[in-house]
């Protein structure tokens, strides 16, 4: 059970907050102390806009525990809109192939099952191919 | 600082040794290595291992295998860089001789995988990578390899089918090895026709796990050298760097910083250019890892390091020999046993002593061992004398 990890993540997880560096602009994610481009200290809260496009994409078969009762499932690296690369599994496919370079959009789903029956499900982020959105009238 | 050398070695087969605990196939290479260096007794033992906690249920390595090998009291400490934890054993082996710290020292790797089932290895052998951010998310070690390699196809237009003679010549060195997991051939069109496991990566591009330990006796390199030992191997260079933790924190997702930065510095160390390089025990996890550590070595321009097997230039007799015994696709990636194994073997080859496995003109050889998917890097340079 890793109820304290998903607690102190749930900002990451569920909204997709990372950093920007108040030095340089730079936007990280995932957040971290010392801003890879300067060197200086990023502590500046940023939500990304959940937005990018596949990056590099496999299929896991072989998954690991925690993770077996929804194999084979695909992961991906997404570059998101602005910036960084984001590890992620990738849902809602239906029959579509994923491509380098398909849109994609964040979605909450479940991550997996922490424990047993009576344990924790975990959610977070998982990108879909992003859809055509119909103007408002 | 003093110069350090190798004064023995040795090593168990890897294979799935059922009747052996982890402490049992670590002292068996621990005495092949003293036998093989005239020696009873070490000053300290530093011991490469990723899995004891996990896989065995069993920390403590430090005291367990002096006090299994009969070597207490002498120190004894695990060092665990993931699957770079040999390479990593081997480096602080040598920074304690070489500081005059200790006289000798006795490094170990060993793993001991077959205790476990398949899912907690997969899983254990994640803990590699970032648990808040890939492994959270189910990513496997094979994921992350494929996604590189994925990347890698697309980036610099190569097939998969491309990268077969690094699995070709593998198996055929490791038919030659009798320590070897694999000892059988493959062919190409095998390789293109194997199991899918994390596309792009079938099961033929991938190196196969096992229960295995090797071993090497450091002395000062002064101390021998005037005894007309011709056994001795010294260490010409050791470097070690870091680069990410995860893929996607890299500027770069298809470039081995750490490879290229260890290596370069290792070359520094040793006063020689890659071309000194007569042959290259390298980190062949994954076939795409063989290409990206010879663009980082300096050995292929970025983006060509598949060319290297379509020329020939890896087999035996090419320019270039790598995996001399198999390396880990065919000898075996006994994870925290690794690095040491690639020091072992450069050791038989720049001794002369590889039997089939000989490679010509065995001066300079070089090893590297890289830990996550391209976070830890180490390298060393040896020769024979
Ligand atoms: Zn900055």
């Amino acid at each position: 059970m890793e109820i304290p990890r998903h607690w102190r993540l749930k900002q990451q997880r569920y909204k997709l907050v990372g950093e920007v560096c108040p030095h340089c602009e730079a936007k990280l994610f995932p957040p971290r102390d010392i801003c890879p481009d300067c060197g200086g200290e990023a502590k500046q809260l940023y939500t990304f806009s959940g937005r990018g496009e596949v990056y590099s994409h496999t299929t896991v078969y072989d998954a690991p525990a925690g993770f077996e009762e929804n194999a084979p499932y695909t992961v991906a690296l997404v570059k998101l809109e602005e910036g960084p690369l984001v590890t992620a599994q990738l849902t809602d496919l239906g029959e579509q192939d994923v491509e380098i370079g398909t849109p994609v959009e964040m979605v909450t789903r479940r991550l997996r099952t922490d424990g047993d029956e009576r344990g924790m499900l975990v959610y977070g982020y998982k990108f879909r191919p992003r859809l055509e959105r119909v103007n408002q009238i | 600082m003093r110069k350090v050398a190798i004064l023995g070695v040795g090593q168990t087969k890897i294979s799935e040794h059922w009747g052996m605990s982890l402490k049992e196939l670590a002292a068996e290479a621990i005495f092949a290595a003293l036998e093989d260096a005239g020696r009873s007794s070490i000053d300290g033992l530093f011991i490469g291992n990723m899995l004891s906690g996990s896989l065995n249920k069993q920390e403590n390595l430090g005291v367990l295998l002096p006090d299994w090998a009969g070597l207490t009291p002498v120190e004894g400490v695990k060092i665990e860089t993931a699957c770079s934890s040999g390479g990593s054993a081997i480096r602080t082996g040598l920074i304690a001789v070489a500081s005059g710290e200790l006289d000798s020292a006795l490094v170990v790797g060993v793993e001991k995988m077959s205790d476990a089932k398949l899912l907690e290895t997969t899983s254990a052998l994640a803990t590699a990578a970032d648990a808040d951010y890939e492994t959270a998310h189910g990513l496997s070690f094979v994921a992350l390899n494929a996604l590189i390699m994925q990347r890698y196809l697309h980036e610099y237009n190569w097939n998969h089918a491309d990268f077969a003679p690094f699995s070709v010549v593998a198996h055929q060195n490791g038919v030659r090895n009798p320590n070897a997991r694999l000892q059988t051939k493959i062919t190409e069109q095998e390789y293109q026709d194997s199991r899918m496991i994390a596309k792009p990566i079938n099961l033929l591009d991938a190196s196969p796990i096992g229960d295995g330990a090797a071993a090497v006796v450091l002395v000062a390199a002064d101390e021998f050298q005037n005894n007309g030992n011709s056994n001795l191997v010294h260490i010409l260079a050791s470097a070690a760097a870091t680069d990410t933790l995860s893929i996607h924190d890299r500027k770069d997702p298809l470039w081995l910083s750490a490879s290229e930065i260890s290596a370069r510095r290792a070359y520094s160390q040793a006063g020689i250019q890659p071309e000194d390089i007569d042959l290259f025990e390298l980190h062949d996890a994954f076939t795409i890892m063989s290409a990206l550590s010879l663009e980082a070595c300096g050995f292929a321009p970025r983006g060509q390091g598949p060319r290297m097997g379509q020329d020939g230039d890896i087999a035996p007799f090419g320019k270039l020999p790598i995996s001399t015994f198999g390396g880990l696709k065919a000898r075996g990636h006994p994870v925290g046993a690794t690095g040491v194994y690639q020091i072992v073997e450069l050791v038989k080859q720049l001794r002369g002593e590889a039997g089939k496995n000989q490679v010509d003109r065995a001066h300079i050889g070089m090893a590297q061992n890289i830990g996550g998917s391209g976070a830890t890097a180490v390298t060393h340079i040896l020769q024979g004398i």
